[in-house]
């Protein structure tokens, strides 16, 4: 089948999922990204790559954590990066989205960073590009609806990768809502191509999509049983805007039963990494002990983040 | 690749340290910095053979090559490692071979996003010509004259009894780039 991310070469084009990503390809991300970690140390934190090309972010989501990392990234290029206000753009005006498209092209965009609240609105501006035979755009997803969000999910295998060195050994916990979350779903497809053996989903049973065990997973509702011997658990925010009827009786039951207390930490093992996408809810899925706590990694993988950003950026707009 | 003729390198580098030796004499706050791969390992032994005070710094151009647009990111990066403050520091940048000039450039541009240098020397085993850009070296072993297709190549072997860095041995090779796939070189 016809992955819509690579190009005739099989290098990539856009960067819309972790899902079919080859190997090579996310290892050469993460190698990338380990280059560019040490450049927000220096004096001068930039390089020339990307000089003269133009990275427009179009946020019909709000975000500040991604959008403004992925600003800093393209920063850290040398790129010119240009912010639109959607709310306030001509979409709100009635034009449509790929008019929209084709008028930033003509503007001479290299590169579109997109997050969407609905699935598969970055596919739709690849495809439309490539019937439009603008190759030279690139897209990437920075988080379409409940679908995908694979810069965060190539961030977590990069900070996975810089605290347990070998995926092939470990077991991950990803716990809480997952039927909501784009982010568990970049995560899984990306462990399961480096190689992790056991990957497991914790949460009640209304917030666990159906297919998981399909997707290789092992299914948890008792958060004590999955989280034994774990080596990584990446906690997940309640999105309570997404959530319509009762899946919940309300935060605060949530957090007696699936909250990541010091106590069901010290279940996992004893070096456990504790992650979380962000932003977080304090007393509701997470614990401030843990998430202020020594084996909380929450702030490294903001810091690593923009280096896989920067490295995604650079490889896709030299292909 | 069967390589057309073969240098002793090790006799290259023994020039190249005398004449950086020589010139120390009057040179202070003095660090050397190589470019990756062959000129890391020159800057690893000149430091210790020369007693430079200041660890060996390493550059990997990457990401400011001004072949990025056609040729994108190399497989691998290695990430550039300047472990001293360059600000008023005298730099030896090392390379195995000078040719273009234009990893030279490169790697002075990455030099300057760190601080700014007193001075920066050039040092390299072998200047082939072919220059692009008006850099000359301060520090060459040899010179030579070689046609576009021929490529200078250098390896460490390292002797299997002993697999300590100092004990291996460079050796510098010329290859035929026509008769294989091509390198970045």
């Amino acid at each position: 089948m016809h992955n819509p991310q690579l190009n005739q070469h099989g290098e990539l084009q856009h960067l819309l999922t972790t899902e079919g990503l080859p190997k090579s390809i996310v290892n050469h991300i993460l190698d990338t990204a380990e280059s560019f970690v040490s450049i927000g140390n220096r004096e001068v934190k930039k390089v020339p790559l990307m000089r003269g090309k133009s990275v427009f972010n179009l946020f019909f989501e709000n975000s500040t954590r991604t959008r403004t990392t992925f600003e800093i990234a393209s920063k850290r290029l040398s790129a010119d990066v240009i912010n639109l206000n959607i709310a306030a753009s001509s979409t709100s005006k009635g034009e449509t989205l790929l008019d929209t498209i084709d008028n930033l092209a003509a503007m001479h965009a290299d590169m579109f960073v997109v997050r969407h609240a609905q699935s598969g609105v970055p596919y739709l501006i690849a495809k439309h590009l490539h019937d439009t035979k603008q190759n030279h755009v690139h897209v990437v997803n920075a988080g379409d609806g409940r679908h995908a969000h694979p810069t965060q999910g190539l961030l977590d295998m990069y900070t996975i990768r810089h605290y347990k060195k070998d995926f092939t050994q470990l077991r991950v916990a990803i716990v809480g809502d997952i039927l909501h979350s784009r982010v568990a779903r970049s995560d899984i497809h990306a462990l399961t191509t480096l190689g992790v053996p056991e990957v497991r989903a914790i949460g009640p049973k209304t917030l666990l999509p159906g297919g998981l065990e399909q997707m290789g997973v092992r299914v948890f509702n008792d958060m004590d049983e999955g989280l034994k011997d774990v080596d990584v658990i990446i906690t997940l925010r309640l999105q309570n805007e997404r959530m319509s009827g009762a899946l919940l009786p309300s935060a605060q039951e949530f957090f007696k039963s699936y909250g990541l207390t010091p106590e069901r930490l010290a279940l996992a093992k004893p070096d456990a990494i504790v992650m979380h996408p962000g932003p977080m809810n304090r007393g509701v899925e997470i614990d401030s002990a843990v998430a202020d706590g020594p084996q909380a990694v929450i702030l490294s993988q903001v810091t690593f983040g923009i280096a896989v950003r920067m490295a995604v950026m650079s490889i896709l707009a030299s292909n | 690749m069967k390589p057309i003729q073969q240098f002793d390198a090790e006799a290259l580098y023994g020039e190249l340290a005398r004449q950086i030796n020589l010139a120390l004499g009057h040179l202070d706050n003095v660090a050397v910095v190589g470019i990756y791969s062959g000129g890391a390992w020159l800057a690893e032994r000149l430091v210790k053979d020369c007693h430079i005070e200041h660890p060996p710094g390493y550059i990997d151009v990457s990401f400011y090559r001004d072949d990025y647009a056609q040729k994108g990111l190399p497989p691998e990066v290695k990430p550039t490692n300047i472990p001293f403050n360059v600000d008023g520091a005298t730099i030896i940048l090392v390379d195995d071979v000078l040719y273009t000039g234009r990893t030279t450039r490169a790697a002075i541009n990455e030099l300057f996003d760190y601080g700014r240098p007193a001075q920066i020397l050039l040092a390299s085993l072998v200047d082939r010509g072919g220059r692009q850009l008006p850099y000359a070296a301060d520090f060459v072993a040899q010179t030579l004259s070689l046609p576009a297709n021929l490529s200078l190549q250098l390896t460490r072997e390292t002797n299997a009894a002993d697999v300590s860095q100092r004990e291996s041995r460079l050796v510098l090779s010329l290859v035929d780039k026509d008769e294989s796939t091509p390198t970045n070189n």
